[in-house]
C-alpha cells in the first residue's frame, strides 16, 4: 500500500474501506541474523537501515509491549542540530539531514515541521556563549542566526522581554529546527522495516541473553528462545536491566522527565522556544495544544510520572517567560524514563561480548536522534566499524577519561545533567 | 514525595538535594585501580525497585542521609544518618 494524495482522496470518497494494516504481526522464527531488543524509535530505525542500506533483512525487532509505546511516544518532539562539541555536532547534523528526506524515503507523513527553534539568552555572557555555539553550527554546515532583541520582538511578541530578573537580550535562531509527529515516526519506520522483510514482534519481552565462549548466541524471551548471530540492545529507559542480562553494568542512571500539554488553542506560538534561565521550552502542536517541559525531577525513577515540585518549577518558568500561558488550561501531563549518562551524551558501541551491541544514554534528546542513531548503529552492526559521524559515542570513555562529550560543561558525573 | 529526616522529621522533597546511589559510603582506596574507580564513579546498578541513596538535607539540618526508596513506586523506607551508616 503506497500513500499518496490521490489515494487519500479516493479512500475519503469510498468510506476509507481500502486501508490495510501497516505491518504484519508475525510469530517469531527460531533464528535471525540480527535481533534488535526494543521497538522504540531507535530500534525500529536500526532495523529499517539494516534492510535499506545493508541488505540485511533476516532481522527481528523484539518489543515487550507495543511498537512506539515507550519514550518515542512520550517526548515533546523537538528536532534540532544545534550542538557544539565534536562528537555530537557531526552526529546530530547527520541525523537532521536524514529527517529532511524522511517522509519521501518512508512514504509516510511524519509531519516534520521545520518551524525554527530559538534559544533565548538573558545576559552578555550568555550571548557570547550562544554566538560561539552558532559559529560551531555554521562550521558544521548547519544554520544559525544570532538575533538581537529588536529582531526577536516581531517574531515572538508574546514574550516578557523586560522581566526584571531575566530580561531577554536576544536568541540563537536555528531555522531548520522544529518538531515532528512522534508516533508517526515510529509507525513510519515500522512499516518501512516490515515492507523490507523485518519481523516486528510485539508482546515479546527479552528475559535472557545467551552468551557462549564470549560470543552472543541469541536471546530468551517470553515467546521462547530465539537464536541470533548479532543482538543489539536498544531499550531506552530499561538499558541497565537489559544490559544486566549480559552481565554488564552501564554508566547510566534512570530519571523521570515530565511534559505537559494544554487544551487546543488557535495558533499563537509559531516556533520552538527555549528559556535561557531556568529550564523551560515550548512549541504548539498541530492540534493547537501548547506542548512544554523543563528539567528532570532529579532523582532516580522508573515511575512514568513525576512529583509536584517538578510541575511547579516548570509552570513558574513558563509564567516568567510568557505570562499569556497562564490563561491556558493544562490538559494532561506525563513522565518518561530517561537514560542519563554521566556526560549527558549517548552511547552507541560494541560490548565485551562478540556480536552484542549497545545503544543507550539518550538523556533528554533521543527523539531527534532517531534517524541518525538507527543509521549509524545499522552501520556498526553490518560492517563492524563505527560510522564516520558517530565515532565518539564510546562505552569506555568514562573508564579511560578519553573523549568525554560534556556538551553543557557541567562535569562528567551522575546527576549533573 | 516526603522524606522523614531522623533529625528534623518528615519534610517536603524540595528541602533535599539528591546525590545518587549510596556508593560514596564505600569509597575505594586511592590506589585501588582503574576498574574499581570506574565502578565507583560511573557504573551503576540502577535498579527498578528498592534502592539505597544519598540525600542531603540542605534546606534543613544539613545532614547527609541514607534513604531507602523504591524507584518504581517512589515509596520511601528506612532513612538513617549517613555518618552512622558508614562501615
Ligand atoms: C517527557 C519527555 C520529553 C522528551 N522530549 C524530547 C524532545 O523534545 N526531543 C528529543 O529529541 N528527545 C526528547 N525526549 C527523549 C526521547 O523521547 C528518547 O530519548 C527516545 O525516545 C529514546 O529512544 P527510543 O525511541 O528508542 O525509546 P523507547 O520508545 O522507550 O523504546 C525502547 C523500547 O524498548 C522496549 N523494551 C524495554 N525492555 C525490553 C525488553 N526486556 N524486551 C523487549 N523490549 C524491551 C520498551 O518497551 C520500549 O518500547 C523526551 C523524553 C521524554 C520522556
Ligand atoms: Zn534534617
Amino acid at each position: 500500500m503506497r500513500f499518496s494524495g490521490l489515494r487519500v482522496l479516493k479512500e475519503g470518497l469510498t468510506g476509507n474501506r481500502g486501508w490495510t494494516p501497516h505491518w504484519r504481526d508475525p510469530d517469531p522464527n527460531s533464528d535471525y541474523d540480527v535481533v534488535i531488543i526494543g521497538g522504540g524509535g531507535h530500534g525500529l530505525s536500526t532495523a529499517y537501515y539494516l534492510a535499506r542500506d545493508h541488505g540485511i533483512t533476516n532481522v527481528a525487532v523484539l518489543e515487550k509491549g507495543y511498537l512506539g509505546g515507550g519514550n518515542v511516544g512520550r517526548n515533546t518532539t523537538i528536532v534540532r542540530a544545534n550542538y557544539f562539541l565534536p562528537g555530537n555536532s557531526e552526529f546530530y547534523s547527520h541525523s537532521l539531514k536524514l529527517w529532511e528526506g524522511l517522509e519521501e524515503d518512508l512514504n509516510y507523513n511524519v509531519m516534520h515541521s521545520q518551524r525554527g527553534l530559538i534559544n533565548l539568552f538573558h545576559s552578555d555572557g550568555q550571548r557570547d556563549a550562544f554566538a560561539r555555539r552558532g559559529n560551531a553550527m555554521l562550521a558544521q554546515g548547519d544554520d544559525a542566526v544570532l538575533l538581537g532583541r529588536d529582531e526577536l520582538r516581531p517574531m515572538l511578541p508574546y514574550l516578557n522581554f523586560d522581566d526584571l530578573r531575566f530580561p531577554i537580550y536576544g536568541g540563537l535562531y536555528h531555522p531548520r529546527g522544529g518538531t515532528a509527529r512522534h508516533d508517526a515516526v515510529a509507525w513510519g519506520y515500522a512499516r518501512g522495516a516490515d515492507r523490507r522483510g523485518v519481523d516486528l514482534i510485539q508482546n515479546c519481552e527479552v528475559t535472557g541473553i545467551d552468551i557462549e565462549g564470549g560470543a552472543v548466541k541469541g536471546v530468551q524471551t517470553t515467546r521462547g528462545a530465539i537464536r541470533a548471530k548479532k543482538v543489539a540492545m536498544v531499550v531506552a529507559g530499561r538499558s541497565s536491566q537489559v544490559a544486566a542480562l549480559a552481565g554488564m553494568r552501564l554508566p547510566i542512571e534512570s530519571h523521570v522527565l515530565q511534559a505537559y500539554v494544554t487544551e487546543g488553542l488557535k495558533p499563537c506560538i509559531d516556533h520552538v522556544v527555549s528559556f535561557g534561565m531556568g529550564h523551560f521550552y515550548i512549541s504548539q502542536s498541530d492540534k493547537g495544544g501548547l506542548v512544554f517541559g523543563g528539567d528532570l525531577d532529579f532523582y532516580a525513577s522508573y515511575a512514568a510520572r513525576g512529583n509536584l515540585p517538578g510541575v511547579e518549577q516548570v509552570m513558574e518558568a513558563g509564567m516568567a517567560l510568557m505570562p499569556m500561558i497562564g490563561k491556558a488550561r493544562v490538559l494532561r501531563s506525563w513522565g518518561g524514563i530517561m537514560d542519563m549518562s554521566p556526560d549527558g551524551s549517548p552511547i552507541i558501541d560494541k560490548t565485551h561480548v562478540d556480536g552484542l551491541f549497545v545503544n543507550c544514554g539518550w538523556n533528554y534528546g533521543g527523539f531527534k536522534a532517531v534517524p541518525g542513531s538507527g543509521n549509524v548503529l545499522a552501520h556498526l552492526i553490518a560492517t563492524g566499524t563505527h560510522h564516520q559521524n558517530a565515532t565518539g559515542f564510546r562505552l569506555d570513555r568514562f573508564r579511560t577519561g578519553r573523549g568525554i562529550i560534556d556538551e553543557e560543561g557541567k562535569g562528567s558525573q551522575h546527576n549533573l545533567h | 514525595m516526603r522524606i522523614p529526616c531522623p533529625l528534623c522529621g518528615t519534610r517536603d522533597r524540595r528541602e533535599f538535594w539528591y546525590r545518587g546511589a549510596a556508593v560514596d559510603l564505600e569509597r575505594p582506596a586511592p590506589d585501588a585501580g582503574v576498574e574499581a574507580w570506574d565502578d565507583f564513579v560511573y557504573l551503576r546498578e540502577n535498579p527498578a525497585g528498592p534502592t539505597r541513596e544519598l540525600w542531603y538535607h540542605e534546606g534543613g539540618c544539613g545532614a547527609w542521609l541514607v534513604v531507602e526508596r523504591d524507584t518504581v513506586t517512589h515509596e520511601i523506607g528506612r532513612v538513617a544518618l549517613a555518618s552512622e551508616e558508614r562501615s
